[in-house]
């Protein structure tokens, strides 16, 4: 009873992670028909900016708020000038361009800092049974998720950024402006990817460390729905909690075996979603 | 409605259109025309679909545009929304020449419009549909579209009281918690048109106002243009002749995308071109109406 109590408390501040990774992957799923797959390259330039910024100055946080602001800044650049550029032939161009921007991103923090893994610090102490370190990282994200959830439903912009995705030619007519809105989106999900990236990675930083997370997230949000912000962070913690037990009671070489079976049993069965809502949207 | 000097073009938080409105008034017939349209030709590919059309739209008045399938209707309301740009002729709004302007420009200018597909967010409920529709009244430059207006609390609950407001004056505050996709499609239909009125715009056009009402809904729709020429401008495409003689004060008929006549009701309804072209099918009308 107890291993499984432990289990499920080291599956909660993992999942927090999937949940926050899988929420910024929604966010611009939702907008744009896009799954962001650089997501975790751009969270993984602005932890190597982090990483560099407390080698630099000793301080933790300050390198903190530095991956926040440069993983905002990064999502705001790749819509600008990339992905605005391609997204009118086809979602299709836009999801191979993220793709390749991936290995791009990937292979230039491998030229700048190489591929040794270096220490990355935790936020706090991180021994025990549910650490300071896990317990913030569960609250992080709670926080963030409730903030990008009332940004949606309770303000102006949230309602013009959902206006502009579910019909991007009538909002423009109402007067939203729709690309504004989705590089806002950019912007915001990259914020949440890069506060996942800085959950997720240590105790040691290199190029590929954020991959296997990436599909879990992945599998979180197409476990809650990828139009789901809600189901997504239910999913995470979910995946977390089930993906640690498999890997405490049956070994831990089944975790990503058990993800792929979540995630084909899940598409093949209900491909919106164990939360989502079956729309047809935008054929 | 107050509608009228509450946003002049001179202020200059609409320094983000300027660029799209020719500030020099123009010399001729910019007293008492709210919108003109001049000499507009619109081809797709080896399709005429507007040819050297003019219309002069005057402030406070219902007109009507109408003509068989395929006339070019729709196309004329896409030219004066920028969502089509002519081959040639000119826009003006106010007086002045509107040079390249973008949909997202309309609000600021005071125009709004309904779809003939309604065009509802699907995933919004029917008052945050409204709301998405008070635009106008937000700021224009970067930081206020991010924020909305000004981003308060305050705003926000003012936004959420015009919307409603006006839900109620079309009497369907009652499902403003509804998604349109639930709803009777006369429902929708004045949920679109609360969509446009909550911007309290200058000049509203309408894209078949009537197709899929009710006999009573279509009372009521008549009773509600003609209160709506109290406060605002319409321009309505339709294919009910019969709607259209009972509200309009001027009606312009297209055919093959051209003008074929304009005048009041009566003048219209007596031109020989028009009864040829269209008044002639009557029934071939009434009949594609329904479709």
């Amino acid at each position: 009873m107890n291993t499984i109590w432990h289990l499920v408390l080291n599956g909660i501040s993992s999942g927090a992670v999937y949940a926050a990774l899988g929420l910024s992957l929604v966010i611009i799923y939702r907008a744009t028909r896009v799954v962001n797959f650089a997501q975790p390259a751009l969270a993984l330039i602005s932890a190597y900016l982090a990483y560099a910024t407390t080698k630099a100055t000793g301080s933790y946080w300050l390198g903190f708020a530095v991956a926040l602001l440069a993983g905002t800044l990064l999502g705001v650049l790749v819509e600008r000038l990339l992905i605005r550029r391609v997204s009118r032939r086809s979602e299709l161009s836009s999801i191979i361009v993220t793709l390749g921007l991936l290995l791009v991103l990937q292979a230039v923090a491998g030229m700048i800092w190489s591929n040794e893994p270096h220490a990355f610090g935790y936020a706090f102490d991180f021994r025990g049974r549910f650490s300071a370190t896990d317990l913030f990282a569960v609250s992080a994200v709670l926080v963030t998720a409730a903030g990008v959830l009332l940004l949606f439903k309770f303000t102006p912009l949230g309602l013009r950024m959902r206006a502009a995705a579910f019909r991007p030619e009538v909002a423009k007519m109402l007067g939203v402006r729709v690309g504004l809105m989705l590089t806002a989106g950019w912007g915001l999900a990259a914020l949440v990817g890069s506060l996942a990236g800085m959950l997720a990675i240590p105790p040691f930083i290199s190029p590929n460390v954020l991959d296997k997370v990436f599909v879990f997230a992945l599998t979180a949000a197409v476990l809650g729905g990828l139009d789901n912000p809600v189901g997504t962070i239910v999913g995470g913690f979910a995946l977390g909690i089930g993906l640690s037990c498999i890997s405490g009671l049956v070994g831990p070489e089944l975790v990503p075996l058990a993800a792929l079976a979540v995630l084909v049993l899940v598409l093949a069965v209900r491909p919106s979603g164990l939360f989502g809502r079956t729309i047809a949207r935008r054929v | 409605m107050p509608l009228r000097d509450r946003h002049a073009e001179t202020s200059p938080t609409n320094a983000h259109f300027s660029s799209a409105v020719e500030m020099r008034p123009m010399t001729s017939d910019s007293s008492d025309t709210l919108l003109a349209v001049r000499g507009v030709t619109v081809r797709f590919g080896g399709l005429v679909a507007l040819h050297d059309v003019e219309l002069t739209i005057r402030p406070r008045t219902v007109v009507g545009v109408i003509g068989p399938n395929g006339a070019g209707k729709t196309t004329l309301f896409n030219v004066v929304c920028g969502f089509v740009r002519p081959d040639s002729g000119t826009l003006h709004w106010r007086g002045q020449r509107l040079r390249r302007h973008r949909p997202h420009q309309l609000a600021k200018l005071g125009i709004s419009r309904t779809m003939q597909a309604l065009g509802l967010f699907a995933g919004l409920t029917v008052l945050e549909n409204v709301m998405t529709g008070a635009n106008r009244h937000a700021g224009s430059g970067t930081v206020a579209a991010l924020l909305g207006t000004a981003g308060s609390a305050r705003d926000e609950r003012d936004l959420r009281e015009r919307a409603l407001a006006v839900l109620e004056e079309l009497d369907v505050a009652d499902v403003r918690d509804a998604l349109p996709g639930s709803l009777p499609y006369g429902v929708q239909k004045r949920v679109a048109l609360a969509r446009a009125l909550v911007a309290e715009p200058d000049l509203l056009l309408l894209d078949e106002p009537a197709s899929g009402l009710s006999s009573a809904e279509m009372d009521e729709l008549v009773g509600r243009l003609r209160w709506l020429r109290e406060s605002t401008t319409v321009v309505l495409v339709e294919h009910h002749m019969d709607l259209v003689m009972r509200v309009c004060d001027e009606i312009v008929v297209l055919n093959f995308g051209e003008v074929i006549a304009t005048g009041t009701p009566e003048r219209v309804r007596a031109d020989p071109l028009v009864l040829d072209a269209y008044l002639g099918n009557a029934a071939d009308g009434e009949e594609r109406a329904g479709a």
